[in-house]
């Protein structure tokens, strides 16, 4: 009972927060209600006997990707004429994103409609895992089962990387020319 | 229903306890900072309120409260009163996993001397003071001043990158207790303290805590000869108390969770554990002041390479070296 409120109070703050994103004039500002989006999920995940995901959300994504994020919008210091600018230059994102949303919201109303979404039930249950403990079942899985998408994953960010300096060092480069 | 009832009245209890010692604590630290820097100096420091100047922080509390507040134009208003209060709750709540001694029983319960003990207790501490750079950040940005906001960017930069160095640094002492939860991890330090066992962790966590809680000699974000005070130069009143308390209440958790991994938490022989607990956090604390009075402020670039170049590597090789100690013996 007070675990379903829980859900419903959080659930909606976090919806409204999302869209708080979205419809925010000023970066800094979506950038915020973006943060507390996170955090709100993070008490979802609390909410589902995750509490080592829900720590991570909120170290990795509140505590660090965000902090990069509002970093970024800091330095480049967007001003008025700049988003006007910026909104012309895209004038084919409205019609796009209304035909992509249009195309979202009809396959998911079409899954929704056609069965009663219910989800597999796994062999760990909430029991089992405060009893093992939340940590050490996420690291064993994520060592034995998925051991293969976790390497896979950490090709992926390593690239990622690479990239980013082979970048940075192409401009510091060309500046050094001139 | 009686027992729900009891519990909430006792957990009610302890929170309103370690907060309340907690803000004496940080209240009563800056009387002995300003104290211990000014003996190290030859000065004798606050003398006039009190004997000693014992009485000075409940003086600056009443000034600060009865000052003008001031929020300068063309600020955002609303980030510009929520950034102190956003760098203070985290910096509070932190403290709320930290086990203070063993259990004691009181007329036939036994109460854990923790606030509430978690089994993912440390990742707790770090998730929720990761938020608290936030306070910083928006401060800065809100105030509409070139140097707040500089201010503000140097933090998040030195922030993230030590940030790395700390979680990596802990990972030592989770790997030998096989633990999150900090009351294991005092459990686990029966026979000796893990700064023995981990040695090289624990430098890499002084150092880091140090800049995470932007001390000297990484004050960077405030530093007063470039930045005019960095990202509180706007703020006035309760709200430049706020980023105060917020400073201090970091140097306490810091220093409670290094007391609580690497110096055996409440353990100790003879007294009472809440009062080794306390004793040893009054040891890291002076650290921090002594380190104040002693160094020179780093500058920006040697910070970053300090962080990135030689904590990280260094904090990583720990890591390798405990995991192979572990597998052999």
């Amino acid at each position: 009972m007070l675990e379903s409120l829980l859900f419903l109070i959080m659930g909606l703050i976090t919806i409204a927060c999302a869209l708080c994103v979205v419809f925010q004039k000023n970066p800094i500002y979506s950038a915020i209600f973006l943060i507390q989006t996170m955090v709100s999920l993070a008490v979802l995940y609390v909410l589902l006997h995750a509490q080592f995901i829900a720590a991570i959300q909120v170290m990795v994504y509140a505590g660090a990707i965000m902090v990069l994020f509002i970093f970024v919008i800091m330095l480049l210091n967007l001003s008025k004429a700049d988003e006007g600018e910026a909104r012309d230059n895209l004038f084919f994102q409205k019609p796009s994103a209304i035909i992509l949303g249009f195309i979202l919201v009809v396959m998911i109303g079409a899954v929704t409609l056609k069965t009663v979404l219910q989800g597999t039930k796994g062999e760990y249950t909430p029991e089992i895992i405060s009893q093992i403990g939340n940590t050490q079942l996420v690291g064993k899985m994520l060592f034995t089962k998925y051991v293969f998408p976790f390497e896979i994953a950490s090709i992926l960010l390593f690239v990622a990387i690479i990239g980013a300096i082979i970048l940075a060092k192409k401009r510091i480069v060309e500046d050094e020319k001139v | 229903m009686m027992e729900a009832l009891i519990f909430l009245v006792l957990a009610v209890i302890k929170v309103a306890v370690v907060i309340g010692v907690l803000l004496l604590i940080i209240a009563y630290l800056i009387w002995v900072e300003r104290k211990v820097m000014a003996h190290m100096q030859i000065r004798l420091g606050p003398m006039r309120v009190g004997w000693h100047g014992l009485l000075q922080p409940i003086a600056d509390g009443l000034k600060l409260i009865f000052k003008e507040d001031i929020i300068p134009a063309h600020a955002s208003k609303i980030v510009f009163v929520l950034a102190p209060v956003v760098a203070t709750v985290p910096a509070l709540l932190s403290i709320a996993v930290i086990p203070f001694g063993d259990t004691i029983s009181i007329l036939g319960r036994s109460i854990d001397m923790v606030i509430t003990d978690i089994n993912i207790g440390i990742l707790f501490v770090l998730a929720v003071t990761s938020v608290g750079i936030y306070g910083i950040i928006l401060g800065g940005w809100s105030s509409n001043n070139k140097y707040s906001l500089l201010g503000a960017l140097r933090s998040s930069a030195q922030m993230i990158s030590y940030e790395l160095s700390l979680g990596l640094s802990l990972i030592g002492v989770i790997m030998i207790s096989q633990s999150l939860s900090l009351v294991d991890i005092v459990n686990s330090q029966a026979k000796y303290w893990f700064v023995i066992l981990q040695p090289l962790g624990f430098l890499i966590y002084a150092i880091s805590a140090i800049a995470e809680t932007n001390r000297c000699p990484f004050d960077l974000p405030e530093a007063e000869t470039e930045l005019v005070a960095g990202f509180h130069t706007e703020y006035s009143s309760m709200k430049f108390a706020l980023f105060f308390m917020a400073e201090y209440a970091n140097i306490v958790t810091v220093s409670a969770v290094a007391v609580t991994f690497f110096f055996g938490g409440w353990r100790g022989p003879f007294l009472p554990p809440v009062v080794w607990f306390l004793i040893k956090m009054a040891l890291c604390i002076f650290f921090f002041i002594w380190l104040r009075s002693t160094y020179p402020r780093f500058r920006y670039d040697q910070l970053m390479k300090f962080g990135w170049k030689i904590l990280l590597p260094v904090a990583l090789a720990n890591i390798l070296i405990t995991g192979i100690v572990i597998v052999l013996v």
